[in-house]
């Protein structure tokens, strides 16, 4: 009887090792999949970035600053390694990016520029994914993360050295608070 | 996030059909006992069933290409309109399916949207062409949001299915509801019973009866009101996904505020559309698939807690006073906080209304096979797919311009398998009549031959470009048959 018992509780041991275990590297791999769905899209940006800058100059003469700083930025979002480097050199990228789209105002003809409104069309998009890859990769790591974290799946995890992932932040410069309205009196 | 909402949905999704089929089974039984006497309930519940089988396989081997088919959609690909599949490729991201639905066009003036399939995996989102026009980007993303949010929540799945059932239960209600009327009730079990061999025959005739005539109206309910709660809380998703409420709110009363009658749209496929495109008696109430649009729109601008779920909660109460739970508990976090985010500065702001029209236009006729070739004029030239030569002469400047091959070689073999069949029925050939201006004869064009003008009608007034680029204009009366250029002094030929 009591060798039953015994064998019960070390079928659900094992059980339990084996579902935990399964679900660590399925979360594990699905923090990856969200990363690797952020990192095409800065890969994306990366590559609109020359073609906007060579369409912009012609018309953007007295702008050589604003230009050369999203240049600059770019290449060293480009040389970034880890994810937090990459999130501090990113936010430099979308808020160099920012001051350039803010100083196209000024120049009427270069915004009647089909290939420009192209190029314009795609930054947007792009940067949109980016914001929406990001929420994703957020709500995946913490998923993960507190699975890490928490017991009893934090016992498996400290035996098959699980680490907890980075966060990816970038600040976003249109990003606002909710105004906080009251309609009460 | 919304993975607590998909499971809640699916729950409840499940309850209902559930709940459906047991209305259906008891409702075929009930029938069956009445109708058939002892033992033919399960005659009942097998005929119940079988309607039930045979039209969901209807409904799953045609499915979603039936669908876009009765709607007129065409599919389109990512270059004939990039912003469109940038702005589906985002809400794709954003709700994380597991691939990005396909694209279709209705070519219909009226705006409005919809989504269809019957998984995630293969789902597709139709919009119309004038609701490419009347929106801008923000706008095309909240509608884009909702139909996403339909996908995301398999509503799609859920109003095929339950619709399936529904009708199921209104055809077996209505085919013995009628036998009963044209029989006068007269039917065996009925005459047997009466004759004494015991009242259970009675009750069971009276509850059938009952139930075939409540049966019917209790699903109605059950499917319309559940229709309208995914509604609001596509709505409820599409601003969480957006985080701009002001986009989907202006989007909706823009196609409010047309006057355009859907065509494409009838009565199964109506409660798939962002916006009820059937007006009339339907349009509020129980009976409704949709809720009322100025209530929604209200809802939607009523957001003053950012873009969360539970602001969306709190606005629907305050705009409908009443509490509503549109959304499962668990998909709500008290403490949540999302915050809007700015309008985008809108790329195309400069675009007016006809431009975008003419945008549109363009993208309909590369839908429907048109090849668009940039004369060095800078005139973008609108080619027909019946247009069978290898080179057309550019009708501002006079320049020959090659068509691509591609377009060629398909309508030529297209032309000549036409040509054939009307050389064998010995009729005259058309002589490749192109509907539109051709300056063309032979196809290749020298700069000084003579243009060619084909009328489109008599007794209006029609404009069309010299060779030189000056616009001539034929007035109503105009009745000679070549036409002299004012700048250039090139002869136009007129037929």
């Amino acid at each position: 009887m009591a060798g039953w018992i015994f064998l019960g509780i070390v079928v659900l041991a094992v059980v339990f090792f084996v579902g935990a275990y399964n679900s660590l590297v399925g979360l594990r791999n699905r923090v990856k999949n969200a990363w690797s769905q952020i990192d095409v899209q800065l890969k994306r940006r990366h590559d609109l970035i020359p073609n906007l800058v060579e369409t912009a100059k012609g018309y953007m003469t007295h702008e050589r600053e604003t230009l050369a700083a999203v240049t600059e930025a770019r290449s060293r979002a480009m040389g970034a390694g880890t994810v937090a480097e990459k999130g501090a050199a990113e936010s430099q990228l979308t808020q160099a990016l920012s001051r350039f789209l803010v100083s196209v105002e000024a120049y009427p003809d270069l915004k009647a520029n089909q290939n420009f409104l192209a190029l314009q069309e795609e930054l947007t998009s792009t940067e949109n994914k980016i914001a929406f890859a990001r929420q994703s990769y957020t709500d995946a790591v913490n998923f993960d993360n507190n699975k890490i974290e928490m017991f009893p799946s934090n016992v498996v995890a400290g035996m098959f050295n699980f680490r907890p992932e980075t966060f990816f932040e970038i600040e976003e410069p249109a990003q606002r608070e909710a105004p906080k309205v009251s309609f009460q009196r | 996030m919304f993975w607590e909402l998909i499971a809640a949905n699916r729950r409840k999704s499940f309850l209902l059909f559930v709940g459906m089929a047991v209305l259906l089974v008891s409702l075929g039984y009930f029938i069956g006992e009445a109708t058939m006497g002892e033992g033919g309930g399960n005659i009942g519940i097998i005929v119940a069933v079988g309607v039930w089988v045979i039209m969901s396989a209807a409904s799953v081997f045609g499915g979603p290409d039936l669908v876009l088919r009765m709607a007129r959609a065409r599919p389109i690909t990512s270059d004939v309109h990039p912003q469109l599949f940038n702005i589906v490729e985002e809400m794709k991201i954003a709700a994380g399916l597991p691939a990005l639905p396909k694209v279709y066009v209705i070519d219909e003036r009226a705006p409005n949207a919809f989504a269809t399939g019957l998984r995630p995996e293969d789902s597709c989102i139709a919009v119309t062409a004038g609701l490419l026009t009347k929106l801008n980007r923000d706008e095309l993303q909240g509608v884009i949001a909702h139909e996403t949010s339909h996908i995301m929540n398999r509503d799609v799945q859920f109003l095929t299915l339950a619709s399936i059932m529904l009708g199921s239960i209104v055809l077996i209600a209505e085919v013995f509801l009628r036998g009963m009327w044209y029989s006068g009730g007269s039917s065996k079990r009925w005459r047997s019973s009466k004759k004494g061999e015991g009242g259970g025959g009675a009750v069971l005739m009276v509850a059938a009866i009952v139930l075939a005539i409540l049966a019917p109206v209790f699903a109605r309910l059950l499917y319309f009101s559940i229709s309208r709660k995914r509604e609001y809380l596509a709505d409820a998703c599409a601003v969480r996904l957006t985080r701009y409420p002001e986009g989907l709110a202006s989007a909706l009363e823009k196609i409010a505020a047309s006057p355009l009658q859907l065509e494409a749209a009838n009565k199964v496929n109506a409660p798939m559309f962002i916006v009820a495109p059937l007006g009339g008696p339907r349009a509020s109430g129980w009976g409704a698939t949709h809720p009322p649009i100025q209530e929604r729109i209200a809802v939607l601008r009523g957001m003053s807690e950012g873009a969360g779920f539970l602001s969306y909660q709190h606005a629907l109460a305050k705009v409908r006073r009443k509490p509503s739970m549109i959304l499962p508990a668990s998909a709500i976090k008290k403490d949540e906080r999302v915050a809007v985010r700015e309008a985008h500065p809108d790329v195309a702001r400069e675009q007016t209304e006809k431009d975008k029209t003419r945008d549109v236009m363009d993208l309909m006729r590369a839908v429907n096979g048109f090849a668009f070739l940039l004369c060095a004029c800078g005139l973008k030239i609108k080619v027909p797919p019946e247009f069978a030569e290898p080179q057309i002469a550019c009708p501002r400047c006079g320049r020959t311009n090659e068509i691509p091959k591609a377009q060629v070689t398909e309508f030529a073999e297209v032309a000549a398998a036409v040509g054939a069949i009307v050389g064998a029925t010995g009729a005259k050939s058309a002589g490749g009549e192109i509907p539109f201006a051709q300056p063309a004869v032979g196809g290749v064009v020298g700069a000084d031959a003579p243009f060619e003008y084909h009328r489109r009608t008599r007794g209006e007034w029609e404009s069309f470009s010299c060779g030189c680029g000056h616009l001539m204009q034929l007035s109503p009366i105009f009745s000679a048959s070549e036409m002299r250029c004012s700048k250039c002094g090139r002869i136009t030929r007129v037929n």
